[in-house]
């Protein structure tokens, strides 16, 4: 193990002895295989990665994953990789977290971790059910979904972990899917080349509980009317055969049809753009619906803001700088003293 | 600086300790007030305690009984152990101060009393029925009185100086800090240069302020107020240099010693809640000794932070109060689970839920040793006055480090905010300590068992970054040695019963139960923990300068308790635990040794008096002999 040097990593190696306990055919398979995959690539020694989650089905990652890592308690793994991050800058820190870990019991976490923006990455896991206690619904559900603890239906609006990511001044958001290895792969990468807290929302299939909640979005026959896939740069087009195209009339986006309209004329996403990130945020109906939007995968906005560690320990520089480094007998002694004797 | 002994009319008295209490609204600048007066007293050399007490209110009402603030500080030049249970002295800014703290004044005492503060308006505020001023009305016939126009004669010294009404009325309590400096015979030294630092981008404000602090001097010198002054020696106190400590920067400080002495980096993660936030604002004033303080969004972020940090090689430390404490509950047994360091300040609060937030109490006792799901020991100590919250910081973070396991340090309110002169320790007189971290060494066949232990079953520190110990941790049951889930019911067994000896394996590191005061054995013993210590031990002093049979011992290792505490505890007829609580450490006590502890409690927000805890000693001594 010891000898496991940079880039060195297999995808096997990253593997651990830990039988993975999720049900068969959980779309979290598809999710570790992915990322075990593409870690390797990062060129970062596996000593210096730490996978840190709170509570859920989604929290199990770290013991499947031959690097550092905690399995916290539920909704605080925000906090947790805060305070690792706070003292140990120089770690590559993973965050797995689940639409109930992480929405609900640590909504208050998650955007205070965005806001500060320490250079973490966070695979959100979402599922829109409550997986390990066994099928209530999550903040993420529709309305009306029937489930145990709603046997006539949530009455709960759901969140949008988009809008609520940009709201909380994210400098990272991407959404992606368990049935798209390929995409979620790029994203993936895009997501660790970016610094600063990486949000990706990955929509999970929970077979058991919710099955099919996302099948719309995954399967062929489906799939390319309801999904929207941006990319920064090229015009957001989508359609069994790329037949619609969506463009900006004021803050409204519209779908036209290609046969009337050029790609000049189509809305071209830019991630920098914050304002337009907010509006694709919003496209949140249900994409199977006549008229309703399609839903966008990609990464949604990227901003260059510094992170939250740098600017600690750059303040410790300045302090050290500025009084000198500290001299204890100093402090002890304080301003005010008097001799007796 | 006006020369001393040279007032016309007043004689100088010598006496050997005052207690004096200033009392006003809580905008009066009362607790500055008492702070300088302190800090005067202080670096004159004599030995003192102080009390401060205020409203949980930032501004409560002004002139009602609610928002009086009080300071009281007792001096002498013998030892002190309290902020006094009577007062000789009394400085009161209006008559809502007056009524609320004249109890507590002695007959024949001293009364300093701002006669602006007692017009009809202020009369009404402090609901004195009648209508008449008590400074009119005979009521004080039994005590010196000085009525001082403080706010007609501090506006009259700054009616030139171009401020406002607003700024002068401000400084009207240099003014009284200027006369009752006069009437004990101190200088004004300390007091000036502490204005001109504070203000020094306002010099406007410093000349007031110096103006008005030597107007009330001189004022005592040429009027013929008062009659006596009082003059207070240094103290004889063990040789050697000191200065004056307040609790929570003395657990700040040895926060960053322990840091210092164990070469691990700081991190403190906390919320701000009363009375502990002045750790954080303490801590944040030194990040040139690599302290980082995180203000996290709320009290579990606070603690789970550290916990990160922890796990990250850091000596982790969150501080709160009792709310707080409770919701960090979950987490602490993480980092028990964890088996990682972490220190748990909690400057304990008055009452249940919000309670009393300004007061004082020792509630949280049984929260710290039992208050977690689970079977989940966690080591306790407790300081016992405002300057030995350095040293339990102190030792809270090393076992902690040593043990690989959550220690919480508790202190209180009136620890926190108390004062007493501190004989500080040098850099080198303070333990070093280290972090036992695993290294690629301690691989077996390419492998590496996070939770194996050593002889004290304390397993090694194996931090991110260390190739080859790559592992994974978490709250739920693992298997000992590798550290992978396990639900096995035997494993959990024996899981439970090594956290439990690894707890109880911390006595072997902590000193021995000691007697403060009295004998080893004898009729009574009162015991104490955390900030009874000085109301038990002056009272000790007394009983066994009147020749009883009594002694003091003071226990700072609450959990586990010292290898020959029953021992101690076994060699007196009776304990007696005077507990500002229901009886906590009494029910540990009866609990973990059958012995029949007596309480004396009481939870009023406000600490023991030296006479409260007499009188139950000689309601026992007196039991004892029928």
């Amino acid at each position: 193990m010891a000898e496991v040097l940079n880039g060195a990593m297999t995808a096997k190696e990253l593997e651990t002895d830990q039988e993975v306990r999720w049900c068969p055919g959980c779309g979290d398979y598809s999710i570790l295989k992915q990322v075990q995959k593409v870690i390797p690539e990062l060129g970062i020694k596996r000593e210096d990665i730490v996978f840190i989650s709170g509570i859920g089905c989604s929290s199990r990652f770290p013991y499947y994953m031959n690097t550092y890592g905690m399995h916290s308690i539920h909704g605080r793994a925000p906090a947790v990789v805060s305070g690792l991050k706070s003292t140990n800058p120089d770690l590559s820190v993973w965050m797995i977290t689940g639409d109930g870990d992480s929405l609900s019991i640590g909504g208050n976490h998650l955007i205070h971790l965005l806001r500060r923006n320490f250079d973490i990455n966070v695979l959100l896991f979402n599922n829109q059910i409550y997986g390990l206690t066994k099928g209530q619904y999550s903040p993420t559900s529709e309305e009306g979904k029937t489930t145990k603890s709603t046997p006539m239906g949530s009455l709960d609006h759901p969140f949008n972990p988009a809008a609520l990511c940009l709201g909380a001044d994210s400098t990272f958001y991407a959404r992606t899917m368990d049935r798209d290895p390929v995409h979620m792969r790029d994203i993936l990468l895009k997501a660790s080349h970016h610094k600063g807290t990486s949000m990706i929302e990955i929509y999970q299939n929970c077979n058991v509980f919710n099955d099919g909640a996302f099948f719309g979005m995954t399967d062929k026959e489906t799939k390319k009317q309801q999904t929207l896939f941006v990319e920064h740069g090229k015009p957001l087009i989508f359609g069994q055969n790329n037949e619609f195209g969506i463009k900006l009339d004021g803050f409204k986006p519209v779908i036209v049809n290609m046969d009337s309209a050029s790609a000049d004329d189509l809305w071209i996403h830019d991630e920098k753009d914050r304002a337009k990130a907010n509006i694709l945020a919003r496209f949140y109906g249900n994409p199977a619906t006549e008229g309703e939007l399609p839903r966008p995968f990609g990464v949604f906005y990227s901003e260059d803001r510094p992170c939250y560690e740098d600017l600690l320990v750059n303040q410790v520089e300045v302090a050290k700088e500025k009084f000198g480094e500290g001299d204890l007998n100093a402090l002890l002694r304080g301003k005010n003293t008097w001799t007796i004797g | 600086m006006p020369p001393t002994n040279t007032s016309m009319s007043a004689t100088l008295e010598t006496t050997k300790e005052i207690t004096i209490l200033f009392a006003g609204d809580s905008g009066d600048g009362i607790q500055l007030t008492g702070t300088q007066f302190t800090d005067t007293n202080a670096l004159f050399g004599n030995d003192l305690s102080t009390f401060p007490n205020f409203p949980a209110e930032i501004r409560a009402p002004q002139g009602t009984l609610a928002g009086v603030s009080g300071f009281q500080l007792h001096f002498g030049s013998i030892e002190i152990f309290t902020p006094g249970d009577e007062c000789d002295a009394l400085v009161v800014m209006n008559v809502a101060a007056l009524k609320a703290n004249l109890k507590s004044l002695k007959k024949g005492g001293i009364i300093i009393a701002n006669t602006d503060g007692f017009d009809a308006k202020n009369l009404r505020l402090a609901k004195v029925e009648s209508g008449i001023s008590p400074l009119e009305d005979g009521s004080l016939s039994n005590y010196k009185v000085y009525p001082i126009e403080v706010t007609k004669l501090t506006r009259e010294c700054l009616k030139d100086s171009g401020l406002g009404t607003k700024d002068i009325d401000r400084t009207k309590n240099m003014f009284v800090l200027g006369f009752v400096l006069w009437m004990f015979d101190r200088t004004l030294d300390p007091t000036i240069k502490f204005v001109s630092e504070k203000f020094k981008k306002k010099p406007e404000i410093v000349d007031a302020n110096v103006k008005v602090l030597k107007a009330g001097y001189h004022y005592g010198d040429t009027t013929e107020t008062a009659t006596t002054r009082f003059s207070v020696d240094k103290a004889e106190m063990p040789k050697g240099t000191y200065r004056n400590m307040m609790g929570n920067q003395a657990t700040a400080l040895g926060l960053i010693a322990a840091s210092k002495r164990s070469g691990l980096e700081l991190f403190y993660g906390s919320y701000p809640i009363t009375p502990a936030s002045d750790v954080l604002h303490e801590l944040a004033k030194h990040k040139n000794f690599g302290v980082k303080t995180f203000q996290a969004e709320d009290e579990i972020a606070a603690v789970a932070s550290a916990i990160g940090a922890s796990f990250g090689g850091a000596l982790g430390v969150t501080a709160s109060s009792g709310p707080g404490i409770a919701l960090k509950g979950e987490a602490i047994g993480l980092a028990l689970m964890l088996e990682l360091p972490l220190v748990i300040v909690n400057v304990q609060r008055g009452g249940p839920s919000t309670g009393l937030p300004t007061k004082t109490e020792q509630a949280d006792l049984l929260q710290a040793v039992y208050g977690r799901n689970g079977e989940a020991p966690v080591a306790v100590v407790a300081a016992a006055t405002p300057a030995d919250c350095f040293n339990m910081a102190f030792e809270a973070c090393r076992l902690a480090v040593q043990h690989m396991t959550p220690v919480f340090f508790l202190s209180d309110g009136y620890l926190a905010n108390g004062a007493e002169p501190w004989k500080f320790p040098t850099e080198d007189e303070l333990p070093s300590f280290k972090g036992n971290f695993a290294t690629p060494s301690d691989l077996k066949d390419g492998e590496y068992l996070p939770y194996e232990r050593d002889e004290n079953l304390v397993r090694k520190w194996a931090i991110p970054g260390t190739l080859g110990l790559e592992h994974r941790v978490g709250g739920i049951e693992k298997q000992d040695g590798t550290g992978n889930i396990s639900y096995d019911p035997d494993n959990h067994q024996h899981m439970v019963n090594t956290r439990a000896q690894k707890v109880a394996n911390i006595a072997k590191n902590v000193p021995l139960q000691d007697i403060e005061l009295g004998s080893k054995t004898g009729k009574v013993l009162v015991l104490g923990w955390g900030s009874t210590y000085g109301a038990i031990k002056a009272a000790v002093k007394d009983l066994t300068e009147e020749g009883h049979s009594v002694s003091h011992a003071h226990v700072r290792y609450l959990f586990p308790f010292p290898q020959n505490f029953e021992e101690v505890l076994r060699s007196f007829d009776t304990v007696l635990i005077p507990e500002m609580n229901m009886g906590q450490l009494r029910m540990m006590i009866r609990s973990e040794f059958l012995i029949p502890a007596v309480g004396l409690n009481k939870v009023k927000g406000i600490p023991f008096t030296k006479g409260e805890i007499k009188n139950k000693v000689l309601e026992l001594l007196d039991q004892l002999i029928k």
